[in-house]
């Protein structure tokens, strides 16, 4: 019972030494082809830019550059690969339990909001409580904000992709106005913030990477919910709602609760990396944290086909790719909306290939 | 204050006329999202379809100076994204509400990319009839300044309401939208009719976004639609799939995203963020009340995935 994917899985074979050979032939499968898409969709784009008239090797070569080639950009890149880590697992939980969250954003706003309220109010604390309140508001916040998109899914039959953006554009508003209004710090004159969390309770950086511990929480979080996802009875009952609430229901299981569950989960996530954003980029809430990471996060976990610990190198790679954004428009004079050009042209390309899957004859596992 | 003399007459009426004047990408939006999904797919991507027609009736518009050459080249644009949806949902095993996500990406994307030099210029918008004449008060002419595109939709949906009834071509899209199955045994070619009836809901969308950019609010920038694709796929359900009561809902919704300017332009501004949200409140509440897990809603056609 190791293996998951019911529809993609073979008649039964043996657990023996093919086995193991079949292990990696469904592993190759499920990294080659999307790794062959975003090949596809890097082709595509550097024909995009040859249309527009640039240089599409120089653009390439730049994007390398912004994003890997140096030690400052590839810091650049780890810090945006924090949030984006924690934005993917918002969608890829729910999706274990075959709902379709795309409503991260908004999860991430109010988490940052919450985050950044508890932080101001517990100044005077010691700081690892402090940090440990924000935390948890932020977890807390968007675990109920995704939660409740679940539940409208599964008592009322709501769709959850609908109802989830939806959501994500009300936080905003939410967002807007209490930053604006209420919650509103009289010393921010010209961008509407919060009270700022003082300097001693923000996130500091990991020893000798110079990237703040957000990026070493979404990793553990990955590896946690991988944990949870594939090895714990509960993550497999998640996993039997996704495959088949029918048979969920059957085996009776409780499906209602584990969709919950699933959502809460990953919106506990996405609240997190509004906490990490306030509590170690911007020390207060304010527009800064409407940067689309919640958006992006949504490709990040279709990339890596919602599997938790391939979110890990998929959000370094898109971290990159934005980060590189900068020198494109400084050096090419090209918009700052061409990784959204390139990340829709990925999106694309992953979605087509998934019906490539179970059609190469070398992936496909030998029975005896 | 201009509209202080009126009082809450004047919200009133700011109200009536945002719903005619914000209706009409609704409208646009949901009746092509309506075609699309009575063939029994649901393209989440018209968000970036809208966006996609803003951008490109804009450019147009300035450099040719003709709009409404730069309306036939949104609906063009929205009709090549509509294409692509279509063709990649017709692989097998792609999840259309998946393809949506991705098309609302691209679509975005490249309407900032290529809109980039359009966000200064000022170009050439839509003429606009004048229906108030008759009354003395600034606001109520104002109220009802109406765009030729809002009578065009409304006849489009008095057209496509009977064209789903008395044309061989509606009862294919019907056919095909509810059972895929019975379509294959008479003989039509489900994917091709499902990617013509995305084409043509791409194309309604792009024109509808067109409106966005050469009429109402009039000019080209990035924030431009906030969500008013999304919410047309919503309202579409609300609507039950019936071309008229897309009209009805578009016009509800309209209103509700008139109510936060005209509130504000009577001196409430307390509430500027809450009141710009109503639509989106509004959407999910309507979602709320119509969707039920226990029974199929009325009129959904038997293949469309979103309601299952």
């Amino acid at each position: 019972m190791s293996s998951a994917k019911s529809d993609a899985l073979p008649p039964a074979y043996d657990v023996d030494a093919s086995a193991t050979v079949n292990e990696i032939r469904r592993f190759a499968e499920s990294l080659l082809i999307p790794v062959g898409a975003l090949a596809a969709a890097l082709l595509l784009f550097g024909a995009f830019m040859a249309l527009i008239g640039k240089n599409p090797l120089e653009v390439f070569i730049l994007i390398y550059k912004g994003g890997f080639g140096s030690s400052f950009s590839w810091q650049n890149t780890l810090q945006r690969a924090a949030p984006l880590i924690l934005t993917a697992l918002c969608v890829a939980l729910p999706a274990q339990a075959g709902l379709v969250m795309i409503g991260g954003e908004g999860a991430l706003v109010l988490g940052g909001l919450g985050a950044a309220v508890a932080g101001s109010a517990l100044s005077g604390a010691p700081a690892a409580v402090a940090l440990a309140a924000m935390a948890l508001t932020a977890m807390l916040v968007g675990a109920v904000w995704i939660a409740g998109c679940g539940a409208l899914r599964h008592y009322r039959g709501v769709n959850e992709t609908i109802s989830s953006l939806l959501m994500a554009y009300i936080a905003i508003a939410l967002f807007n106005h209490l930053v604006e209004g209420p919650l509103r710090d009289p010393r921010s004159l010209n961008k509407p913030s919060t009270l700022p969390i003082p300097d001693t309770h923000m996130l500091g950086t990991i020893p000798g990477l110079d990237v703040h511990w957000g990026l070493a929480i979404g990793v553990l979080a990955c590896l946690i919910l991988q944990i949870w996802v594939r090895r714990t009875v509960q993550g497999f009952a998640v996993r039997i709602v996704g495959g088949n609430v029918r048979a969920a229901r059957l085996a009776g299981l409780p499906v209602g609760v584990l969709i919950l569950i699933a959502c809460a989960l990953g919106g506990a996530m996405a609240g997190l990396a509004g906490m990490v954003e306030v509590a170690a980029v911007h020390g207060s809430a304010n527009a800064s944290l409407m940067a689309g990471y919640g958006y992006t996060g949504i490709l990040v976990a279709f990339i890596a086909r919602h599997n938790p610990m391939a979110i890990v190198p998929v959000a370094l790679l898109l971290g990159g790719i934005n980060a590189s954004g900068g020198m494109l428009q400084r050096r090419l004079d090209l918009p700052d909306a061409t990784a959204l050009v390139l990340q829709g042209m990925a999106f694309m390309m992953v979605l087509a290939s998934e019906s490539l899957y179970g059609r190469f004859k070398i992936f496909q596992p030998k029975g005896p | 204050m201009e509209t202080s003399g009126l009082g809450w007459w004047g919200v009133l009426i700011a109200v009536i006329g945002g719903a005619i004047r914000i209706s009409t990408p609704f409208l646009f939006v949901s009746l092509g999202e309506c075609l699309t999904e009575k063939s029994g797919r649901i393209n989440l991507g018209l968000e970036g379809t809208l966006v996609m027609g803003a951008m490109a009736a804009y450019g147009v518009s300035y450099m040719t100076g003709n709009p409404w050459l730069g309306v036939l080249v949104a609906g063009l644009a929205g009709l090549c994204l509509g294409i692509l949806h279509g063709a990649v949902c017709g692989l097998p095993r792609v999840n259309d509400i998946a393809v949506g996500i991705g098309l609302m990406m691209l679509g975005t994307g490249f309407a900032f990319f290529l809109g980039k030099p359009f966000v200064q210029p000022k170009a050439p918008t839509l003429p606009a009839f004048q229906l108030g004449l008759w009354s003395d008060s600034p606001q109520i002419q104002a109220a009802l300044q109406i765009n030729v595109l809002f009578p065009t939709g409304i006849a489009l949906a008095l057209a496509m309401h009977w064209a789903f009834r008395n044309t061989r071509f509606g009862l294919i899209v019907r056919v095909v939208g509810d059972s895929a199955d019975a379509a294959r045994a008479m003989g039509y070619p489900v994917n091709s009719v499902r990617t013509l009836t995305t084409a043509l809901g791409g194309f309604l969308a792009g024109v509808g976004g067109s409106f966005l950019s050469l009429y109402y609010p009039g000019s080209w920038n990035e924030g431009l639609s906030s969500g008013q694709g999304l919410m047309a796929v919503a309202l579409v359900i609300f609507a039950r799939w019936r071309p008229l009561h897309c009209f009805l809902a578009a016009l509800l919704f309209g209103g509700a995203s008139a109510l936060g300017p005209a509130l504000q332009s009577v001196g409430i501004s307390a509430g500027y963020y809450l009141f710009n949200a109503a639509p989106y409140v509004l959407t999910l509440i309507i979602m709320i009340a119509t969707c039920s897990t226990r029974r199929t809603l009325a009129g959904a056609p038997g293949e469309l995935s979103v309601v299952r």
